[in-house]
C-alpha cells in the first residue's frame, strides 16, 4: 500500500472520480466500464462507444437523434407539451421543483423527444427518452408526445422507431402515469393493425412501466449491448427471492438468449442495419452499393454478433 | 390484538369482545341481557361508522389487504353460475394467481378473468400472493381473445399487489406479457369491464385492466407503485407509506374525483369482509347496468370510445 492510499481511503476516491464523470462539459471522461480515461472530442466522433472496452455511454435524446437521422430535413415536432403538477405532488420535494431543476438540467420540457426525418433517405419517425430527465420515467407528457407520434406515423404511413432509456413510470403523476402504459400500447396497437412498422431500440436502462408497455412492442426489439433491460430492478427481485442474482441478468445477451430481443446492434452499425430491415419491411428497392467493393457474406454471423468492426 | 380487526379498528374488536362475553353470561344466569347487548351493539355500530367515516388512505390500503376481504373465487361463486375454470397459457403452465373461465351472469354468457390470492400458508404459496407471472398475463389474454371470438363480454377482477418480480418471471418476459395484454385489450371487439375488488398494483394490475368502464369497490386502491414502494424510493423510508399514499391519491373515493372511474360500489359498514355476499350482490347489480350500457353500443362506437378514452388519460386540457 502506497503513502497515498493510506492518506485517502479508496471509497473516498472513487466517489470524487465518479463526481469527474458527471461534468457534463469536461475534455476527459472517465469510461464506467474499463475506467480508460477518454479524450471527448474522440469519444464523441465514436458515438459514445468507448474505443477501449466497447462500453456503449449512455446518449442524451438530442445527440442520440442527432446522430441516428440524416443530417438533411431532420425536424423536432411536437415541442408544445409542458407537463402539469395535476395532483399537487410533494415528497421530500415539490414535483414541480423537480420539474423545474430536471428542465433546467437538460434543456429539455420533459423526457422525451420527437423527430421527423430521414435514415439514410428512407422517411421515419423516431422518438428517444432523455434519461437525465427525472431517470426517463414516463408521465403524461412522454405518453402524450409518444402516442402523437405514433399517430403521426400511421398518417405519414412512416415507420416508428423508439430509442428507450428509461426507470419507468413517474411516481409523481401516480394513475395518471400508469395509464400511459395503455394509451401508448394502444397507440402502437394501431400501428400494428396497419401494417406500419415500429421498432423498439432498448438502451442502457429500461424498466418498469415503459419495459412492460411501448418498449417491448416492438415488430423488432433490438438492443444496444450490455444494456439492463427487465420489468423488476435487480434490486426489488433480489429483495423478493432472496437468491443471488445469475451472472449477466437482465443484459441484453440474457434477454437475446431468452427470446425478448430480436437482435443486439453494435452502434456504429444501428443506422445501417435498422435501414436495411426497414427497407425489406417496407418493399423497397434495393439500394445500389455506393462505390463499396462486393465483399464475401459472412455466413457465420449470428443475429447477435456484437462484434466491432474494425 | 384481534388479527379479524386491523390496527384502527382495534376500539371495535374490543367492544366486540365485550358483546360476546355479556352473551355467554346471559346464557349462563337467568338475568335478561338482550337490552343491555342490544344497546352495546348499537354503540358498536356507531363508533364503527365514526371510525370509517374518515378513513385515511393509508387505512383504505389496509382495508384493500384486509386477510378477510373477499377474492376473486369468492365473488364468482356469489353472483355467477355455471362457471367452467379455463386453465393455462398454452405455452408453459398454468398461473394460479391468475384464474379465468366462462360462467353466466344471469343469462348472459360471459369471460370472467381475476386475479386471485390465497387464504391459507399453503393456498397463498400456491396462488404466490395474488402476484402473476408471464404465463398468468398470457393465459388472460388467450381467453380474452376467445371471448371476442364467442361474442362474450370480458368481466375482470383486479386484486394483485403486482406482477411477480421473481427471475423466472424475468425470463419469461414479464414486461412483455404485460404490454402484449394493454395492446391487444385495446382492440378487442366486445365489452371489458374492470372492478378493483382489492389492491390495484400497478403494470400487474392494468395488464387485465384496459377497459370500457372502470369500477371500484369504496375501499379498494389503484395505484402506478406500492405506497411502500414509492415511500421507500422518494422518501427514502418505507414508513412513510402513509404519506405516499396520500400523495398519490390511490383510494377509489379520490380516483373517481380524477376521472378515472366510472363506478365507485359502496361497501357495507365495516368493509367487504363484514358483509359479503351484500358486497357481491352490490357488484353484481353494477356490472350488469355497465353491460346494459356497453352491449347497447355498435362494435365500432364502443371501440372508437374506448380508444378516446385512452388517449384522454393525462391528454392536455
Amino acid at each position: 500500500m502506497s503513502w497515498l492510499d493510506k492518506i485517502v481511503p479508496s471509497m473516498g476516491r472513487t466517489q470524487r472520480a465518479d463526481r469527474r464523470n458527471n461534468i457534463p462539459d469536461g475534455l476527459w471522461h472517465k469510461c464506467p466500464k474499463c475506467e480508460a480515461v477518454l479524450y471527448r472530442p474522440e469519444l464523441e466522433r465514436n458515438s459514445h462507444v468507448c474505443p477501449k472496452c466497447d462500453h456503449h455511454l449512455r446518449l442524451n435524446a438530442r445527440k442520440r437523434l442527432a446522430w441516428f437521422l440524416d443530417e438533411d430535413g431532420r425536424d423536432e415536432v411536437l415541442t408544445d407539451l409542458e407537463p402539469v403538477d395535476r395532483l399537487k405532488f410533494r415528497d421530500s420535494k415539490k414535483y414541480k421543483d423537480r420539474l423545474a431543476a430536471a428542465q433546467k438540467g437538460t434543456g429539455e420540457n420533459d423526457a422525451l423527444i420527437a423527430m421527423k426525418g430521414t435514415l439514410k433517405q428512407l422517411p421515419v419517425v423516431t422518438v428517444a427518452f432523455e434519461f437525465n430527465f427525472m431517470g426517463g420515467s414516463m408521465g403524461s407528457v412522454v405518453g402524450e408526445k409518444f402516442a402523437r407520434a405514433a399517430t403521426i406515423a400511421l398518417e405519414e404511413q412512416r415507420p416508428l422507431i423508439c430509442f428507450a432509456a428509461s426507470g419507468g413510470a413517474r411516481m409523481q403523476e401516480a394513475l395518471f402515469s400508469l395509464m400511459q402504459m395503455a394509451k401508448t400500447s394502444a397507440a402502437l396497437e394501431r400501428l400494428r393493425m396497419a401494417g406500419i412498422p415500429y421498432i423498439s431500440v432498448l438502451t442502457d436502462p429500461v424498466f418498469g412501466g415503459v419495459s412492460a408497455s411501448l418498449a417491448m412492442l416492438g415488430d423488432l426489439n433490438v438492443a444496444e449491448p450490455n444494456a439492463l433491460i427487465g420489468f423488476a430492478g435487480p434490486r426489488v427481485i433480489e429483495q423478493t427471492v432472496r437468491e443471488k442474482l445469475p451472472e449477466g441478468f437482465q443484459r441484453s445477451e440474457f434477454l437475446l438468449e431468452h427470446g425478448t430481443v430480436d437482435m443486439i446492434v453494435h452502434r456504429s452499425e444501428m443506422r445501417d442495419r435498422l435501414h436495411n430491415v426497414l427497407s425489406i419491411m417496407t418493399h423497397q428497392p434495393m439500394t445500389a452499393l455506393d462505390d463499396e467493393p462486393v465483399e464475401p457474406v459472412e455466413t457465420d454471423r449470428a443475429d447477435g454478433d456484437v462484434s466491432t468492426p474494425s | 390484538m384481534n388479527p379479524n380487526y386491523l390496527d384502527f379498528e382495534q376500539p371495535i374488536a374490543e367492544m366486540q369482545a365485550k358483546i360476546e362475553e355479556l352473551r355467554l353470561v346471559g346464557n349462563d344466569s337467568k338475568i335478561n341481557i338482550s337490552d343491555e347487548v342490544g344497546k352495546l351493539e348499537e354503540k358498536s355500530r356507531k363508533l364503527t361508522e365514526q371510525i370509517f367515516r374518515d378513513l385515511t388512505p393509508w387505512q383504505v390500503t389496509q382495508l384493500s389487504r384486509h386477510p378477510q376481504r373477499p377474492y376473486t373465487l369468492d365473488y364468482l361463486e356469489e353472483i355467477f353460475t355455471d362457471f367452467e375454470e379455463l386453465h393455462g397459457d398454452r405455452l408453459f403452465a398454468d398461473d394460479a394467481a391468475l384464474v379465468g373461465g366462462v360462467a353466466r351472469l344471469d343469462e348472459r354468457p360471459v369471460m370472467v378473468i381475476g386475479h386471485q390470492k390465497g387464504r391459507t400458508v399453503k393456498d397463498k404459496v400456491r396462488r404466490n400472493f395474488g402476484m402473476p407471472r408471464p404465463e398468468g398475463y398470457r393465459k388472460a389474454q388467450r381467453l380474452m381473445e376467445m371471448a371476442e371470438r364467442f361474442r362474450m363480454p370480458i368481466l375482470t377482477f383486479i386484486d394483485t399487489p403486482g406482477a411477480y418480480p421473481g427471475i423466472d418471471a424475468e425470463e419469461r418476459g414479464q414486461s412483455e406479457a404485460i404490454a402484449r395484454n394493454l395492446a391487444v385489450m385495446s382492440r378487442l371487439k366486445t365489452p371489458i369491464i374492470s372492478t378493483v375488488i382489492g389492491e390495484g398494483g400497478s403494470g400487474g394490475a392494468l395488464a387485465i385492466g384496459v377497459c370500457d368502464e372502470l369500477q371500484m369497490l369504496q375501499y379498494s386502491t389503484y395505484s402506478v407503485i406500492s405506497p411502500e414502494g414509492c415511500a421507500s424510493i422518494l422518501w427514502k423510508s418505507a414508513d412513510k407509506a402513509s404519506d405516499a399514499a396520500q400523495a398519490m391519491g390511490i383510494t377509489a373515493v379520490r380516483l373517481k374525483e380524477l376521472g378515472f372511474v366510472d363506478t365507485l360500489i359502496e361497501e357495507p359498514l365495516g368493509g367487504a369482509h363484514r358483509q359479503r355476499e351484500a358486497t357481491a350482490q352490490r357488484i353484481r347489480t353494477a356490472l350488469n347496468d355497465s353491460l346494459d350500457r356497453l352491449t347497447a353500443m355498435d362494435t365500432e362506437a364502443l371501440l372508437e370510445r374506448r380508444y378516446s378514452r385512452l388517449m384522454s388519460y393525462g391528454a392536455p386540457q
